[in-house]
C-alpha cells in the first residue's frame, strides 16, 4: 500500500468535523475499514466515497449510527434487487 | 438570474420557527437525498436546492438577509459590497455545508445563492480556491456484443480525451454498471479523482438465449435419428460438441450441458450451463417410396394398436 492511497483519519474527521469515533464505531461494525500505520489510523483512498457516503447519511439526515448502518444495509438491498430485475428483464426481453 | 423562493422549496412560510426549518429539510431531504436515490439526477439537483435552502434559512444572519432583499437581491449584493469595503474583509461567508462539497463533489449552489451571499466557505475555514475537491464522478456506456463478454478483455478506452485501460471481466451483465475508481475527473488541490462509471450495453445476435450464466438454444433432430437414435453435432457458444441421441427422444426434449453456459460474473474459471432444446425436423417433398414405407408404418401402427 502506497501512502499516498491512505488518507489519514485525523484529517477526514477536521474536514467534515466529525467525531473520530463516528469512524472507529463505523470500522467496529465493519463498514468502514479503518488501517493502522505505525498506530496512526487510516482509511484506503479507494474507500472514501464509501465513508462519504456513511457520513453524508449521518450528517444530512442526522441518522444515528443505527440508522446508518440499517440505511446502508438496505441500500445493498435495493442494489441486489436492482440487479435481480436487471436479470429478469434481461430475460423477458428476449 | 432567477429569484429563488427558499420558503416555497421547503414548503414553510414565512414564520416558520428553526425547528419547523429543521423538520422539512430532514423530511425533504429523507425524500429527495441523492444516497437514497442513487442514478437519480432529477433527485439530485432537487436534494442541491432543499440544501440551499437549508442553508440560507437555518442560519439567521442569511435568513435576516434574504428576509429583507429576497427578490431585491441585486441591491442586496449592493449591500454586501458596501459592508465589504466598510469592514475591509473577505467576501461571502466562510462557513457553509456545501452539500457534498469538501472531499467529494464539487457541487455549485445556484448564481442566486452566490450572486447573494457570495462563495461557499471551505470546511477548512481557508479560501475556496485552497479546498481539496474529490474530482467529479463520471458516466459512460460502452456498446459491446455479446461474444466480447465471453471472454475477460483488456479495452482501451477514450474518455474526455484521456484512454484508459479497462479491463471487462468475462460474464459482465447487459445493463449492468462497473465504478472503476479514480477515473473520473481530476481532483482539484491534490483531491483524489473522482470516479468513472461504465454500464454495459450488450446486443445478441446469436442463437443463443441468455439468462444470468445460462445460455438456452435448439438443436434440429432429423426424424429418423429421434427415432432410431444416434448422433448429433451441436453448436455450443464456443464450439461444436457430438451429443448422443437415444432412442425415441420426442420432440421439446431439453437436455443440460453443464458447464457449457456463460462465464460466472468475477469468477473465474466457473461457467453456467448450456440448455438444448430438440426440435424434431419432419421430412418433406418424400419420394413415392418413402411414402410407401410410411404408409406401411402407419399400417403397422394401427395394426398394433
Amino acid at each position: 500500500m502506497k501512502n499516498e492511497d491512505l488518507i489519514p483519519i485525523e484529517l477526514l474527521c477536521t474536514h467534515y468535523k466529525i467525531e473520530y469515533s463516528f469512524i472507529e464505531s463505523l470500522n467496529e461494525i465493519g463498514l468502514v475499514e479503518v488501517t493502522k500505520v505505525e498506530k496512526a489510523p487510516y482509511i484506503e483512498k479507494e474507500h472514501l466515497s464509501e465513508v462519504e457516503h456513511l457520513m453524508r447519511l449521518h450528517r444530512d439526515l442526522g441518522l444515528n449510527l443505527e440508522g446508518v448502518e440499517a440505511v446502508a444495509y438496505l441500500l445493498k438491498r435495493i442494489e441486489e434487487l436492482k440487479h435481480e430485475i436487471l436479470l429478469l428483464k434481461n430475460k423477458a426481453d428476449h | 438570474m432567477e429569484f429563488v423562493d427558499y420558503y416555497k422549496i421547503l414548503e414553510l412560510d414565512k414564520n416558520a420557527t428553526q425547528a419547523d426549518i429543521k423538520k422539512a429539510y430532514r423530511k425533504l431531504a429523507r425524500k429527495y437525498h441523492p444516497d437514497l436515490n442513487p442514478n437519480d439526477t432529477t433527485m439530485k439537483k432537487k436534494f442541491q436546492q432543499i440544501n440551499e435552502a437549508n442553508e440560507v434559512l437555518s442560519d439567521p444572519e442569511k435568513r435576516k438577509k434574504f428576509d429583507k432583499y429576497g427578490k431585491d437581491w441585486q441591491h442586496g449584493a449592493e449591500y454586501e459590497n458596501a459592508n465589504r469595503q466598510h469592514s475591509g474583509g473577505g467576501g461571502g461567508f466562510t462557513q457553509g455545508n456545501r452539500g457534498q462539497g469538501g472531499f467529494s463533489n464539487e457541487e455549485d449552489f445556484s448564481d442566486f445563492f452566490e450572486s447573494m451571499f457570495g462563495g461557499g466557505g471551505s470546511p477548512f475555514g481557508g479560501s475556496r480556491s485552497n479546498v481539496r475537491y474529490k474530482g467529479q464522478d463520471l458516466n459512460a456506456e460502452l456498446k459491446l456484443d455479446i461474444k466480447d463478454v465471453y471472454k475477460t478483455q483488456k479495452q482501451t478506452l477514450t474518455i474526455n480525451g484521456k484512454q484508459i485501460r479497462l479491463t471487462i471481466p468475462a460474464g459482465v451483465e447487459n445493463g449492468q454498471t462497473i465504478k472503476i475508481s479514480g477515473h473520473g475527473g481530476e481532483g482539484r488541490n491534490n483531491g483524489p479523482n473522482g470516479d468513472l462509471y461504465i454500464t454495459f450495453l450488450i446486443s445478441n445476435s446469436t442463437r443463443f438465449r441468455r439468462e444470468g450464466n445460462n445460455l438456452y438454444t435448439t438443436a434440429e433432430l432429423d426424424i429418423y435419428t429421434a427415432v432410431l437414435g444416434g448422433e448429433v453435432m451441436v453448436e455450443t457458444f464456443d464450439g461444436k460438441v457430438k451429443l448422443n441421441v437415444p432412442p425415441e427422444t420426442q420432440n421439446g426434449t431439453k437436455i443440460k450441458l453443464k458447464g457449457k453456459g456463460f462465464p460466472v460474473y468475477k469468477q473465474e474459471g466457473m461457467f453456467g450451463d448450456l440448455y438444448i432444446t430438440y426440435q424434431i425436423k419432419i421430412p418433406t417433398k418424400l419420394s413415392e417410396k418413402e411414402k410407401e414405407l410410411f404408409k406401411e408404418l402407419s399400417k403397422l401402427h394401427k395394426h398394433e394398436k
